[in-house]
């Protein structure tokens, strides 16, 4: 499955739904990630709703699966899903990037159900392995959860944790990848090709395999019989759309990051959602 | 200092659960006694520093109290950012331990030189840096860092360095030592540079001229109010240490005395490395001696600001 950069999965009512409230954030911020953020929403929909054991009136609960999004840049939809399951109140979410909010541009825990601040690539995953094996050699049944974005993974320190969770046979961590084949400047494969890229992982001691990362059903199947193999640590290669759901910006880099939200974009973007 | 520190983690270990020891590719045989008997809280990670640190910082999230030890450079300069984000942004219980602080890998060049850890990690929020002078104030330090709250940088010497502190002024992190009083001039001090002043000091004395210690094993969060109890009394202030003198201990004492406007002014000196990648092998004492970081140039200095 690579070199997929279109997935054919049409969207249901509740993934479009999670896009509009994306984009409603977007607009109040004026800011943000945008494709990263479409790229990656049936991911965190399927974590938030089906896979991981959380608690939103006791974010702290000790028994709680740990999820650290990497790729903190792609953060306003873990906010969306975070205040759906009641983490926090819904005016948070209009107050993105603003003076007075805790929703920031990049995830901080400051922030009920955020681990750790991330932003800058390449730090979520060693984090996680000391997470995972902390629950390891404690014998708790908790497990740690960690999305990377395919830019990040151009960091050498994604596969020194790599190595380093195979060698404590991590079965208790995943990482998923948003393999959207697009990082800022230009696509994955011109900029510094990671193919082939379930391969490094496995050649890394993952057990691995790769999903049409917008295909619900699929990563429910995945992820709800983990961990792929015993005494390993488990990747998911996810291959999305960068702008998944709103046709003008899937796969358009000028989408990546945008500086300036007017409400007539919004306007586009939720009307696009809809098409 | 080094085998005194990593004994005090392989102790400290032995009575809290919490405590975990994390290093690179260390020396054959390095802490077989904690790897042997706390196998479970022992991890030796490989030439990984950035997820080393990332590591140890997602361990201190889930409640442990995490020493990682590597050479100082590697452990500040390659992994700076992971220092930065994981391990201060998040004001984590990490240790982190480094070799051979100042220019104790003389032999092996500028690339094992650690010659601006203290100012690079003092730039840092949440940060704090100790430099213990010998392997006695190492062992009064060691059991304080277990619950002390935040981060920790703690910068080894050579190994083996004569004892010159003792235990008359109690040790606390956070603390300056008074070692010595006087009144014409202070000398303050950081890790093995304490013994230099003491030398110093003694030669001062002799030709009249009387000379205070104030050590402070502690660069941050400095002791500002004994900094300023002791310079209140001087003329003359020298700061001394095996650092650049680019934002280290001397730095941070220049910052104070520019800002503190004492009228009348006082003669002011730091004495450590330029700001150059030493080009010279030899030994650490050869090194220091090049750039003056030395006992002789104390003296010097001192009578030069103590003559009327």
């Amino acid at each position: 499955m690579t070199r997929q950069d279109t997935s054919n999965i049409a969207l249901d009512r509740r993934s479009r739904d999670i896009r509009a409230r994306i984009v409603h954030v977007l607009g109040h911020g004026g800011r943000g990630h945008l494709g990263t953020s479409l790229s990656l929403v049936e991911i965190l929909r399927v974590l938030y709703d089906t896979v991981m054991h959380y608690d939103p009136k006791n974010p702290r609960w000790p028994g709680r699966d740990r999820f650290i999004l990497s790729k903190g840049h792609g953060c306003i939809t873990q906010y969306v899903m975070l205040q759906e399951k009641g983490f926090f109140a819904a005016e948070e979410l209009t107050k993105f990037c603003k003076f007075d909010g805790i929703l920031g541009g990049h995830p901080d825990p400051k922030v009920p159900g955020i681990e750790v601040s991330t932003g800058s690539l390449g730090h979520g995953l060693p984090i996680a392995v000391g997470m995972a094996v902390c629950a390891k050699r404690d014998a708790l049944p908790h497990r740690v959860f960690t999305v990377l974005g395919d830019g990040e993974c151009n960091e050498g320190s994604v596969w020194e944790a790599a190595m380093s969770a195979a060698k404590h046979k991590l079965d208790n961590l995943v990482v998923l990848v948003d393999y959207n084949k697009l990082q800022s400047y230009a696509s994955t494969y011109d900029v510094l090709d990671l193919e082939p890229f379930a391969d490094k992982w496995r050649a890394f001691g993952f057990a691995t395999e790769e999903v049409d990362g917008h295909d619900v059903a699929a990563l429910e199947r995945l992820l709800t019989k983990l961990p792929l193999r015993e005494d390993k640590p488990t990747a998911i290669i996810c291959h999305t759309v960068k702008g998944k759901g709103v046709a003008f910006a899937e796969n358009n880099l000028k989408w990546h990051h945008k500086s300036s939200i007017k409400d007539t974009d919004v306007e586009q973007l939720l009307a696009a959602i809809e098409d | 200092m080094r085998e005194t520190c990593l004994d005090e983690v392989y102790k400290l270990a032995k009575t809290d659960q919490r405590i975990c020891f994390v290093g690179s590719d260390l020396g054959f045989g390095t802490l077989k006694n904690f790897q042997e008997e706390m196998p479970d809280r022992f991890f030796m990670e490989g030439i990984a520093e950035a997820h080393i640190v990332g590591m140890a910082s997602g361990m201190a999230l889930e409640g442990k109290i995490v020493y990682v030890n590597t050479i100082s450079t590697f452990l500040t300069r390659r992994c700076y950012e992971q220092v930065v984000v994981d391990v201060c942004l998040h004001n984590l219980n990490v240790r982190l331990i480094g070799n051979g602080g100042g220019v104790v890998y003389a032999p092996l060049g500028p690339t094992h030189l650690a010659i601006e850890d203290i100012s690079i990690f003092r730039a840092i929020p949440n940060m704090t840096i100790v430099a213990p002078a010998d392997a006695d104030e190492m062992r009064r330090l060691m059991p304080q860092t277990v619950d002390y709250p935040g981060p920790i940088y703690i910068r080894l010497a050579k190994g083996y360095d004569p004892i010159v502190t003792n235990d008359s002024v109690p040790f606390r992190i956070g603390k300056a030592l008074p070692m010595r009083p006087g009144n014409d001039v202070l000398l303050v001090t950081t890790g093995i540079t304490l013994k230099l002043a003491q030398e110093a000091a003694e030669s001062l004395a002799s030709s009249g001229i009387s000379a205070a210690i104030l050590h402070m094993p502690t660069i941050k969060p400095l002791d500002t109010e004994a900094f300023f109890e002791h310079a209140r009394e001087v003329r003359a202030i020298i700061t001394i240490e095996e650092n650049t003198i680019l934002g280290g201990l001397g730095g941070a004492i220049a910052e104070l005395v520019a800002e503190a406007n004492f009228d009348p002014a006082k003669r002011f000196k730091r004495i450590g490395l330029p700001d150059v990648f030493p080009d010279k092998y030899g030994s650490q004492a050869k090194l220091m001696e090049h750039y003056r970081i030395s006992a002789s140039e104390i003296v010097v200095i001192a009578t030069q600001f103590c003559r009327r």
